[in-house]
């Protein structure tokens, strides 16, 4: 079995320099910059009026976001002031002393960190298994705390690599999560927990389950909820109140008045009748931004938001297959330079 | 007293007769809809909501004009012509019936949004009043007066003001097929002349006023201007009842989109019909009634928000029409759209499966927001 990375985010991308070769900057030159960085720091502050001993990095950030305005896109493009280390790559210092002897035992083998940690990942193998045979000749039961391996992920390679200072092969990755996991499947893997968990990351949570609101009385009694929308650039909010006639309000005018267009109207109308509740609630709505089109539909989804609360979670589940609450991503294209629209070219002449 | 009882055509007598004034249900569900009443007199409260047919006949004699043109429409289609009762119409014809005819006539006007159904109110009234043999001066669009004229002459009998001999002459025609029995008898008061060799006697009966009229058509508005005159003069004797319904009232003090050779504006007051127009309807003489409707559709540099009357008629209109009578003409109530949507149903116009279903009905009334015009223009596709 091979262990294959089938989605890598771009960050995770990213080319790892420290790896590549020997070194580019010498010890002196990094000592150098952090000395610099440290100066500039209290200079920094001094400027901002602030305090230079508790001047913190994020101040930095805010103090240079502040001074040098950038609107570029990449975050990474913009001026930062960061600490050298985060700037400057990790990088191997020199392997080998004066004499041009290396430090290092394994160093003629090329991996050098590579395989000094797989020889480390099977002593603990082997350490374990003597524990167990030890509990098993005492006869006494092993433990088996299966570890959560649910919310946690192996480092992956390029992690790995940064981690080594080294390149490594995708055999090399596959081999050594396979030495893991073979480690955490032992029964009494529970005491080089410490060791494991350098190597194992926490997944956040993805899942985050939409919590519907619970209805609200106003004075009356009258049961109502609400619910915000948005499409393009129009914003919109939704109060519905049970127990109505049908009777829709936008921004204080009928919805007669305010869409005049059939095609506005039935927007409107798609939420109560796909419920099949048309004539029992009343609704107020505000909306502001945008156009006709985009004002009906920011408050299609503002309404059935808000009627979420309303309905059981069956119906809701329905509303959200039918597409009621999901925001429209679309959006207005740039226009791109050397064409004539976003996607509109110029008249092509042959010559 | 000039007996005109229920007559109005020969014809029609023979559908009167017919008419029946029970009001009972039958066992098929069309009666819940409709009324067999066809009388606008005998019309109540518990008509309220419900649809009573009109003979085509009759239609033909008393609305030459004035119908709004969808109904028109509707009436070719379906061969029918049905007015819903509702109650702006009834409260008019109880002030109507109340009313004292020697007091001087009582202004009412009809406003609401648009499309609720001020011009078919008016309809009504005017065909209760046929009905009860008033004279009926019905002014069918005041704003056709007011835009998109093609000739304007300079009026003969004042310097000052313009004629519009077209539509002077098509008014002339109508108001001749509505109400041809009285033109026989009232007879003119004073001596008129037309041009140096015509001329009317004192004594003779309108129909030739009008005849001269639709003859010369030069002299088409004074015509009219002489016949508005005549009626104002001989209404307060009691021999006949008088009803000036005008649409679209507010068009009499707007501005206008005509302009003269030299290209400047025309204001209302220097048109020969406007202004004749205008006297009719000041309350100064007795023996009759002034139904008026604003409209917003038709009226010339207004917001399109614009509906009630201090809005659309503006500060000189409203002074002139000062005091009045105000009715405003809401959308559908409940029961008025249930009785729209039965009708169609029943006549099969919603053709859709879906429209007969109640959650169709919801829909279009969600849809259309009880709005009749809107309800009419939905229920045109389906």
């Amino acid at each position: 079995q091979t262990l294959r990375l089938i989605c890598t985010t771009t960050a995770v991308q990213r080319k790892n320099v420290g790896a590549s070769g020997p070194e580019k900057y010498t010890e002196a030159f990094i000592k150098k910059q952090i000395e610099e960085f440290n100066l500039g720091k209290r200079h920094l502050a001094n400027m901002m009026g602030e305090d230079p001993e508790t001047f913190t990095q994020e101040d930095i950030d805010r103090a240079i976001a502040y001074l040098f305005p950038s609107g570029l896109f990449d975050k990474q493009a913009r001026p930062m002031m960061k600490h050298p280390t985060e700037i400057f790559p990790e990088q191997r210092k020199i392997q080998w002393g004066e004499d041009g002897r290396p430090f290092h035992f394994l160093f003629y083998t090329g991996k050098q960190s590579y395989y000094s940690l797989m020889h480390e990942t099977y002593e603990k193998l082997l350490n374990v298994e003597k524990y167990q045979d030890q509990l098993l000749a005492q006869g006494l039961p092993l433990q088996k705390e299966k570890r959560n391996l649910a919310g946690s992920r192996w480092l992956t390679k390029i992690e790995l690599e940064e981690m080594l200072l080294e390149k490594l092969s995708d055999d090399d990755y596959s081999r050594f999560i396979q030495l893991l996991q073979k480690l955490v499947a032992l029964p009494c893997a529970d005491m080089e927990e410490k060791y494991i968990q350098k190597f194992s990351k926490e997944v956040p949570v993805q899942l985050q389950k939409v919590v519907i609101e619970p209805l609200q009385y106003d004075e009356r009694g009258v049961a109502f909820s609400t619910g915000e929308g948005k499409r393009k650039t129009a914003r919109a909010t939704a109060v519905v109140y049970d127990n109505g006639t049908g009777k829709i309000t936008v921004n204080g005018i009928d919805i007669l008045h305010y869409f005049p267009v059939l095609q506005d109207r039935e927007q409107l109308l798609f939420p109560f009748q796909f419920l099949d509740r048309i004539g029992k609630h009343d609704m107020v709505c505000t909306v502001s931004g945008g156009g006709r089109s985009a004002q009906a539909g920011a408050i299609r989804l503002a309404s059935a938001k808000a009627l979420r609360s309303f309905v059981t979670e069956k119906e809701v589940e329905f509303m959200r297959q039918a597409g009621l609450l999901t925001v429209d991503p679309r959006v207005k294209e740039r226009k791109k330079p050397g064409q004539e629209g976003p996607r509109r070219k110029f008249t092509w002449k042959k010559r | 007293q000039l007996d005109h009882g229920c007559a109005l055509h020969t014809a029609s007598k023979d559908c009167l007769s017919a008419v029946s004034s029970q009001d009972v249900p039958a066992e098929r569900p069309r009666a819940v809809f409709h009324t067999s009443e066809s009388d606008p007199a005998k019309h109540s409260e518990h008509h309220e909501g419900r649809l009573y047919n009109i003979p085509l006949e009759e239609v033909k004699a008393v609305f030459p004009h004035g119908l709004p043109y969808r109904f028109q429409q509707q009436i070719k289609t379906f061969n029918e012509a049905r007015v819903m009762v509702r109650r702006p119409a009834l409260e008019l014809l109880a002030y109507l019936k109340g009313s004292n005819f020697s007091h001087p006539a009582v202004r009412y006007v009809i406003y609401g949004e648009r499309g609720t159904g001020k011009t078919m109110t008016l309809c009504h009234v005017v065909h209760y009043c046929s009905r009860q043999g008033w004279l009926v001066l019905h002014v069918p669009d005041a704003h056709l007066w007011v835009k998109n004229c093609k000739e304007l002459l300079q009026s003969s009998y004042n310097k000052d003001r313009l004629d519009q001999p077209l539509q002077a002459s098509a008014w002339l025609k109508n108001f001749k097929t509505s109400n041809e029995r009285f033109l026989g008898e009232i007879k003119t008061q004073k001596k008129y002349m037309w041009g140096r060799r015509e001329s009317t006697e004192e004594g003779r009966p309108l129909a030739e006023v009008v005849e001269q009229g639709l003859a010369r058509v030069r002299s088409a508005s004074d015509a009219m201007g002489v016949v508005l005159r005549e009626l104002k003069r001989q209404s307060h004797r009691g021999s006949f009842r008088l009803l000036v319904a005008v649409d679209g009232v507010n068009a009499l003090w707007g501005r206008t989109t005509l302009r003269r050779e030299d290209k400047s504006p025309v204001s209302p007051g220097e048109l020969t019909l406007v202004h004749n127009l205008r006297k009719m309807v000041m309350n100064d003489w007795s023996g009759g009634a002034i139904v008026t409707t604003l409209s917003q559709t038709g009226s010339l540099f207004k917001p399109s928000s614009a509906y009630t009357p201090q809005e659309l008629l503006g500060k000189e209109g409203f002074d002139a029409l000062d005091p009045f009578v105000p009715i405003p003409v809401p959308n559908y109530s409940p029961r008025e759209f249930e009785s729209c949507y039965g009708y169609y149903l029943e006549r099969r116009w919603l053709q859709h499966e879906k429209a007969r279903t109640e959650d169709g009905k919801a829909e279009l009334r969600f849809l259309s927001g009880s709005n009749p015009r809107q309800l009419d223009r939905l229920a045109g596709p389906l």
